[in-house]
């Protein structure tokens, strides 16, 4: 305890620091402009960035996409609650409450309460983490290659079917994933594997270029010719507007509350995608209140509840993804990637080997998310004029962005050759009603499940009984199969009936696609 | 959006994941597979090879009954691509390859937002020229100055 806030206090020395600083104000700067312009989500953010991190030391490269991350999510809000527009899914149950409050003339306060519900449950996130990571790391430090093959293995299980969609496409875009982590060198062997004697592919996929490909190009391809200039009509912002009064207080503190709560939970959970977090949030709000139909028109909580929810579980996820080394997200798949090209291998020795990066995060968070306060009071307006940069200027210079990025990880035109192969298989995919976010998560953790799974099979001799025998393993196991089992039921009993779940969750889902599909058609 | 729609592209969505799983088996029993114990280099992928076909059967199976859930893909549109756009953007993308290789920094960066800028419906010429010029300028003074971005500004041949 005394330690972990002893640690802390050594992790603001290094985010204080001026370059540390200084790139992490850019980040929360970039994501927050970024999360304000839809079509463009922290993933892609994240992927552009990236390679401008390859020159950096590895703290201010880990803080700056840190910042980009939350950043990203403050800007979504403003999108969410001023124009309707949920440039980003889990921001679509803020549209429910958040635009109403617009039209009544107070989007001020909406945005002012999210700020503080934001910053309120990500400081709760942060403090979990300070003390929930070392205990984690404790465990961790008794886990071989068993243990740490079922852990990812249900990581893989949790982030594939719990993220939007059908959980069996999950399944299967993370066994793409999985199949595009294999090619290059086998490490056991040395054998070439789907390399189709292209030497340039011997190293394996680079997961910029896949991730710019996906998140970028493909977006891109799909959106062109699609996005109109959005009309932001009157949203003349004063900074006093954003001060919510006392009653209005009154009315965010418990869902804000509660809304950290269901974040929290859903954080520690690997794989539980930030849209189905918001969504219960809200749900849950729905639930619990005495009036439940004036959800939907402009109530307080049905904007603090689920942006808080969704802030508290950003910073929880932060924990599987340095303590144990697997990310709970896309997103965290790519900072973990990132954190592996610095050479910085990801998992329970990350805290005592590189104390500097993970207390130096962990203090940046707080920095961040208070700049990102001071940030967004003053440039409201701007912010808003930026949601009228036309699409069409947007996409070309994006495209440049990624063709010089992508080159400059390695200095080689043959990457822009992945995220253009990335961006049409993307395409294609979302086409077809595919997520393509596990498809990051299979590539990442790949190599590694490979390799734990040789190894625990190395030592077992060959008895695949290993991984139910050892309690540890065994208990991951049997999460894996009571989850799957769990998706399955509920699959096919949605199916016997002919309609989804009736839960209050699936119903705010529903309504929530009608927002969606709306504000696809008026954009 | 309709039902129907959504049917089939579940079915061909699944017979996609078969093809894909059942090539990577193809490719992997190419490798040496070996045993459980000392797993060659083929083991790995022929086993996500084959589950990926696996759930690409289940997906096209399921297909059939089920109701049409609602979108799910975020705010993604579920149409085609637009064939100019999407065209262009291909294109400007392999003109900055094959220009960033034989000619240098500044004239890819010109075809691929040119190219780009073009596949939009609304920009006209004026606009992509001047969107390009301005993005030769970051270019040179961004990457290729401040950045020191290894591609020469302007060369010829490889």
């Amino acid at each position: 305890m005394m330690q972990s806030l002893h640690d802390l206090w050594f992790g603001f020395g290094v985010a204080f620091q001026g370059t540390n600083l200084m790139w992490s104000f850019f980040g929360v700067l970039v994501g927050n402009l970024i999360g304000v312009l839809p079509g463009m989500g922290a993933l892609s953010a994240i992927s552009i960035l990236l390679p401008l991190t390859y020159a950096m030391h590895p703290v201010p490269a880990i803080l700056m996409l840190a910042g980009i991350f939350y950043g990203s999510q403050y800007g979504g809000a403003i999108g969410a609650i001023l124009l309707n527009l949920p440039s980003h899914p889990p921001h679509a149950v803020t549209c429910l409450d958040g635009y109403p409050l617009t039209k009544q003339g107070k989007g001020g306060t909406a945005l002012g309460i999210t700020m503080i519900s934001s910053f309120f449950a990500a400081s709760v996130g942060i403090l979990v983490m300070v003390f929930a990571s070392p205990l984690l790391t404790e465990i961790a430090f008794k886990f071989g290659p068993t243990e740490i093959f079922s852990i990812m293995l249900l990581g893989l299980l949790a982030g594939s079917t719990m993220s939007r969609g059908s959980p069996l496409k999950g399944v299967a875009m993370t066994l793409f994933g999985l199949l595009c982590g294999c090619v290059g060198t086998d490490v056991n062997s040395g054998a070439f594997r789907f390399s189709f004697d292209v030497p340039e592919l011997s190293d394996g996929l680079e997961l910029v270029a896949i991730a710019m490909g996906l998140f970028g190009v493909a977006d891109f391809l799909l959106n062109v010719n699609r996005m109109k200039v959005i009309s932001t009509g009157n949203t003349n912002l004063r900074i006093r507007d954003m001060r919510p009064s006392k009653e209005e207080l009154k009315q965010a503190i418990w869902p804000m509350i509660r809304g950290t709560a269901v974040g929290t939970v859903f954080g520690a959970m690997p794989g539980t995608g930030p849209t189905i977090t918001t969504f219960i949030a809200y749900a849950l709000e729905r639930k619990i209140s005495k009036t439940p139909e004036k959800y939907g028109t402009g109530v307080i909580g049905g904007v603090a509840s689920p942006e808080a929810a969704s802030h508290s579980k950003t910073q929880v996820d932060f924990i599987p993804t340095m303590s144990l080394g697997i990310p709970g997200d896309a997103v965290m798949a790519l900072i973990l990637g990132a954190l592996m090209i610095q050479g910085i291998q990801p998992g329970p020795q990350l805290i005592s080997e590189h104390p500097d990066i993970f207390w130096g995060l962990i203090a940046s968070f707080w920095i961040g998310n208070a700049l990102l306060i001071v940030l967004n009071v003053p440039m409201i307006g701007v912010w808003v004029k930026l949601l009228q940069v036309p699409y069409r200027y947007l996409f070309p210079s994006a495209m440049f962005f990624i063709a010089v990025g992508v080159f400059s990880t390695q200095n080689n035109l043959f990457q822009i050759w992945e995220v253009l192969a990335f961006g049409i298989i993307g395409a294609i995919l979302i086409y077809l009603n595919f997520s393509v976010a596990p498809i990051m998560l299979g590539f990442v953790l790949g190599p590694m499940v490979e390799e734990n799974f040789r190894r625990a099979l190395l030592l077992s001799r060959g008895d695949l009984a290993i991984f139910v025998q050892r309690p540890i393993s065994g208990t991951f196991i049997a999460i894996s199969c009571m989850l799957l089992i769990g998706v399955t039921w509920s699959a096919w009993r949605g199916r016997k009936r002919g309609k989804p779940d009736e839960s209050v969750a699936e119903e705010v889902l529903a309504s929530a696609h009608v927002a969606a599909r709306q504000i696809e058609q008026a954009t | 959006m309709r039902p129907t729609k959504s049917f089939n592209k579940d079915y061909y969505g699944g017979a996609l994941m078969v093809i894909i799983g059942l090539a990577a088996v193809y490719a992997s029993i190419q490798y040496k597979l070996g045993t459980l114990q000392r797993m060659g280099p083929g083991f790995f992928p022929c086993a996500v090879g084959a589950l990926l076909a696996l759930s690409g059967l289940l997906i096209a199976l399921s297909a059939r009954g089920e109701k049409p859930q609602a979108e799910t893909g975020g705010h993604h549109p579920t149409g085609l691509p637009d064939l100019r756009g999407g065209l262009c953007i291909v294109a400007g993308t392999v003109a900055f390859l094959v220009l960033g290789n034989y000619c240098g920094l500044l004239p890819a960066t010109f075809a691929i937002v040119f190219i780009c800028a073009l596949g939009d419906r609304s920009n006209t010429v004026l606009q992509a020229f001047v969107l390009s010029v301005a993005m030769m300028v970051i270019a040179t003074v961004v990457f290729w100055w401040a950045l020191q971005l290894q591609l020469p500004l302007i060369k010829w041949g490889a």
